[in-house]
């Protein structure tokens, strides 16, 4: 059923009692064209563009809880593309173009808000860097301007900037094409739709381990029993490594968690997202009038979703340094996503050594973003065999070749 | 908060250290090795979930390295 006004009028008389359900719960079968492991966006996106784009429909994709519940639920929501290389920008910015089309691509609203980024620039230094990217980002057609202090305090009268003489804000970034969306929605979305397509969702489901018969990927071991594909994706951030390990691979990436947390709801007082890059956090105000902040990762690799209580004390410090009248405001949830960081900070979408095997990984503190794109280049390169062009620079030979991408753009790379 | 166990000082909050992620063995012939094995020894990790042992640096202390072993799937540091 498509979702429109008029199936939302027509279920408003009936009380709303008969929507359909979003999505099957398929049986899992013996065996698929292709599996993908995990279904968080980047799973499901995949799953939905082998089906859309190239036509493969006896896919799988298997999550080992229910779908969106992993990163895709941890996750701060920011959608922005003011990366520091050239690739990197040419790449987000792609997926900034798909995200504007993403509700009705799917027919599913996924609440993109394109409400624009502030950084703020409290050293000379930054305010280079800055400077430099914003070469880069108008070389790519990105619109990235340098404003002032008093059109910050304009923009988000909260923010106190007279008091911050630790750091005063010298500048500020605005990146007007950034955003967020709902990160519920964008998993929805991409598994109703893959759905309608023919693409089986098999939840809790845990792979095991990764079948090779030699060079080959036969399939995978579930806990349901064992499915043959001659085409395995993993798409798990964290586990990406132990899922490798049971093939035999290793790959270049730690597992760290990164914090956020969300505060009490209040009234409208901040309509962009702010990111703070000197006082390593961010935030933005939800619709539901939560402030939704993310810190940087722990200093440690971790597979615990909670996070260390020192950074707590930093994140709070900084937010309170800022903005005054948050201090008494207090805090609902915090918790860690186990964000999977590359060596470079750059994501991996590549085949593996081994035949039919493909890693869609290393987002680290940016995987959301970039679920559109990189649903695409994954299911690219799973159904032709070539990385989509976009997508060229994250392949893994890049660790051999010694032509790494090193990104400082990310949220994960505490100094 | 983490209490890490400094070696050289004892017991100290994890702020005073800096880790630098799980050991890694120097080759014993560096000219020897190929483009794959420099990958490895350079960026390949095993990410294990479970006990790992990792360098720390005790940077605003007595500045020395150690190796400890941890569980990453809880953060307890065990022998």
């Amino acid at each position: 059923m498509r979702y429109s006004i008029w199936s939302l009028a027509r279920n408003a008389l009936t009380r709303h009692a008969h929507w359909p359900r979003a999505w099957r719960d398929p049986p899992l079968q013996k065996s698929y064209d292709a599996i993908v492991i995990g279904a968080g966006g980047h799973g499901l996106a995949t799953a939905y563009y082998l089906a859309k784009r190239h036509g493969l429909t006896r896919v799988a994709v298997l999550e080992k809880s229910w779908l969106g519940g992993g990163n895709t639920a941890r996750n701060t929501v920011t959608i922005r593309a003011n990366y520091l290389r050239e690739p990197s920008v040419r790449f987000y910015a792609e997926s900034i173009k798909l995200w504007e089309d993403l509700s009705q691509e799917l027919n599913y609203n996924v609440m993109f808000s394109q409400r624009g980024q502030i950084d703020l620039v409290q050293s000379w230094a930054k305010l280079r860097d800055l400077k430099r990217r914003q070469a880069t980002l108008r070389l790519v057609g990105v619109p990235f301007d340098i404003i002032t202090p008093a059109q910050v305090q304009a923009r988000i009268p909260a923010l106190d900037l007279a008091n911050s003489t630790r750091f005063p804000v010298l500048a500020a970034s605005w990146h007007p094409t950034a955003g967020i969306a709902r990160h519920d929605a964008v998993a929805w979305g991409y598994a109703r739709a893959a759905d309608a397509l023919g693409v089986d969702i098999i939840q809790n489901c845990e792979v095991t381990a990764i079948r090779r018969s030699g060079g080959r990927i036969v399939g995978v071991e579930t806990i349901r029993g064992s499915v043959d594909a001659p085409k395995v994706a993993l798409a798990v951030a964290a586990h990406a490594g132990v899922l490798a390990a049971s093939a035999g691979l290793r790959l270049p990436i730690e597992t760290v968690p990164l914090q956020a947390f969300v505060s009490e709801p209040l009234k409208p007082m901040l309509d962009v997202v702010l990111n703070i890059p000197q006082l390593q956090t961010y935030l933005s105000q939800s619709d539901k009038g939560e402030l939704v902040i993310g810190g940087g990762a722990d200093g440690y690799p971790s597979y615990v979703a909670r996070g260390s209580f020192a950074l707590v004390e930093d994140i709070v410090a900084a937010m309170i340094s800022l903005f005054p009248a948050l201090a008494r405001v207090g805090f609902l949830r915090q918790w860690a996503g186990n964000i999977d960081v590359s060596h470079d900070i750059t994501p991996i979408i590549s085949r593996l050594p081994i035949d039919g095997f493909f890693v869609s990984a290393g987002w680290g503190s940016g995987g959301f973003k970039a679920i559109p794109i990189g649903g695409v280049a994954l299911a690219h390169l799973m159904a032709t065999g070539k990385p989509l062009p976009a997508a060229e620079h994250l392949g893994f030979a890049r660790f051999e070749t010694g032509r790494l991408l090193f990104e400082t753009a990310g949220a994960s790379n505490r100094s | 908060m983490l209490l890490v166990t400094c070696p050289f000082c004892g017991p100290r909050n994890e702020n005073e250290f800096v880790c630098k992620g799980e050991t890694v063995t120097r080759p014993a012939q560096p000219a020897a090795l190929d483009d794959a094995a420099w990958t490895a020894f350079l960026y390949l990790r095993d990410n294990t979930k479970g006990r790992h042992e990792e360098h720390w640096w005790h940077k605003h202390g007595c500045r020395q390295w150690f190796r400890a072993m941890r569980n990453t799937a809880d953060n307890r540091f065990t022998p």
